[in-house]
């Protein structure tokens, strides 16, 4: 199968999405001649015209506003936030007014919109550049919450965000943009709500978001060597959640590891582990493991952002605490 | 709300929280909205509908109608980010939308010299190169006209217009709020002698266009047609406990 950049997957999906549907338009900082600050947008102002692919001011309650209010009159907007960092200028919009309208005025408001943002570290972009926030947004009923980690998912889980009826939270990662995965050049829509095994294995499973999954697969690969077998899964969709996924592999492995770039405290993984706690207790051998950023703003410094933020050998060292235990 | 359609029914079961009413009771007194009339929502957060006005104005450009989206909101509004966000869109693109905004002097309970150095919200427009016009919001005739001109102006794709509407409530913020606190109590009685519904009505028989019976006709048959509305939401169901859980997605 051909290989592509999950930034190009991305284009992918807006370009068919956009060819295939009239209401479907992009707005955001900076998405047209320049083509997105990672190069997410390139080729299609050229393709679909301004009316479609529109440049905004910077003004980031302004563009999920215009999102939303275009999704009530029937279009399907697809609006960047150049950094997830930014979302903090438009939570109003984001959390009072998209997350709400639905059930707010009684089921009848169209909200079908995609938000499309990217966050982590990794770039030396300091700590307004570098977040990982999604917790924020799963913690809001009325949200879809999607976080792909490969090309092939990338584009699969964008078509179906721009086909949802529902408001679709959509955080892509910057140093997975640059990453190369095979997709086919048939169409695939991956369904929301659906995680992948990305590794079988038998003595513990590993629960990894973005930018974690391509570690920790990299960390059970070196696991292998001294006779480890992890289960990598990445649920992909944050909210709704392939809980089944989930537990099904807890209870074959008996032990669970959560990594996410994310600060550890009140972080998705929190969530994963109640679940386990609650519908695997008894299938557990060991207490649930977490593997996440430390507690503190994003550095500047490569050395001291590298420090803070998970690894391979920091998945490693959580699963070999974990077999200590036993 | 009711010139665009409404019926008192679905709007006094919305108070009553009823599942009748136009948000099946989960929306409440705040957020009556019928998207089949074109009433997108009233909004809750201070001028956090002004956004979403130039979207809606942005997404019937778009699929080529000749709608235009119009924004009512107040003096509070006009210092929230998302005000100057949404007109600051709305006048780059020049969209299809008319920015209302009734000015009573009081946000909430703080007088205009206390939150803004401006006189007038309409110079505002200047700033984001579209018009800004002051009415005075107790002649309806003015604001029809005013109204009539920017709505033109939009449909013809020559932009949004900023209306100030200089106006007053006459009871306080919220039921209940006797406005003795803020100086509302002292303002508001020259005001009242300007209630157009009042005023309005003198010029229709004035200009004998229509006699004063109509008038008190018209009058009854509001009072009856409300009477009826409430006795009706007072009737109503209240939701199932079930309704908590639905129409939060679409489909998960």
């Amino acid at each position: 199968m051909r290989e592509i950049l999950y930034r190009e997957a991305i284009i992918e999906a807006l370009d068919e999405e956009m060819a295939r549907d009239d209401s479907v338009f992009l707005l955001g900082e900076d998405i047209a001649e320049f083509g997105g600050s990672y190069k997410t947008t390139v080729g299609l102002l050229e393709k679909y015209g301004a009316a479609r692919v529109r440049n905004t001011p910077i003004s980031e309650q302004g563009i999920i506003g215009t999102a939303l209010g275009s999704a009530l009159v029937g279009m399907r907007p697809v609006a960047e936030l150049m950094y997830i960092d930014f979302s903090a200028v438009a939570m109003d919009q984001i959390v009072n007014q998209v997350a709400k309208v639905r059930y707010m005025f009684g089921g009848k408001a169209n909200t079908s919109l995609v938000i499309r943002t990217q966050g982590g570290a990794g770039r030396s972009s300091a700590a307004q550049h570098a977040q990982s926030l999604e917790a924020w947004f799963v913690h809001v009923p009325g949200l879809k919450v999607v976080m792909p980690s490969s090309a092939r998912d990338a584009k699969g889980l964008l078509k179906a965000a721009i086909r949802d009826d529902d408001p679709v939270f959509f955080i892509e990662h910057k140093l997975l943009y640059l990453e190369r995965g095979a997709v086919s050049e048939e169409e695939e829509i991956i369904p929301i709500g659906v995680a992948e095994v990305k590794r079988e294995g038998s003595d513990l499973t590993i629960v990894a978001t973005s930018s974690m999954v391509g570690k920790s697969l990299a960390a059970a690969k070196e696991l292998e060597n001294e006779g480890v077998s992890c289960e990598v899964i990445d649920p992909r969709t944050l909210f709704p959640l392939d809980t089944e996924t989930i537990l099904g592999s807890v209870r074959k492995t008996g032990r669970l590891l959560i990594t996410h770039e994310a600060v550890q405290r009140c972080g998705w993984g929190a969530e994963i582990a109640a679940l386990a706690a609650k519908d695997a207790f008894d299938y557990l051998d060991a207490p649930i493991e977490r593997v996440c950023a430390k507690e503190t703003p994003v550095p500047f410094s490569p050395k001291l952002e590298s420090y803070v933020i998970p690894d391979k050998d920091d998945v490693i060292a959580g699963v070999r605490g974990m077999l200590e235990t036993v | 709300m009711i010139a665009k359609g409404l019926q008192y029914e679905g709007m006094f079961a919305e108070l009553y929280a009823r599942a009748t009413g136009y948000c099946k009771g989960k929306g409440g007194s705040m957020h009556i909205a019928d998207q089949d009339l074109g009433v997108l929502g009233a909004n809750g957060i201070v001028g956090g509908g002004i956004p979403i006005a130039a979207g809606a104005a942005l997404g019937l450009r778009l699929k080529g109608e000749k709608h235009v989206a119009v924004s009512f909101f107040g003096d509070g509004a006009s210092n929230e980010g998302a005000f100057h966000e949404g007109i600051n869109i709305a006048a780059t693109w020049k969209l299809p939308a008319v920015f209302v905004c009734e000015n009573n002097g009081f946000a909430e309970s703080t007088p205009r010299a206390d939150h803004q150095a401006v006189q007038d919200i309409a110079d505002r427009a200047k700033a984001y190169g579209m018009p800004g016009i002051v009415v005075d919001g107790m002649e309806p005739q003015a604001v029809y006209e005013v109204a009539g001109e920017a709505i033109a102006r939009a449909r013809k794709g020559e932009g949004p217009t900023l209306i100030e509407a200089k106006t007053m409530r006459f009871l306080g913020h919220y039921v209940g709020d006797p406005g003795t606190a803020y100086g509302h109590d002292k303002e508001v009685g020259k005001w009242l002698k300007r209630d157009p519904i009042i005023t309005f009505a003198e010029v229709l028989v004035k200009k004998k266009w229509l006699g004063k019976k109509s008038i008190d006709a018209i009058h009854a048959k509001v009072n009856e047609e409300m009477e009826e509305a409430i006795e009706f939401a007072r009737k109503s169901p209240e939701p199932e406990l079930g309704d908590a859980m639905t129409d939060i997605y679409a489909s998960v």
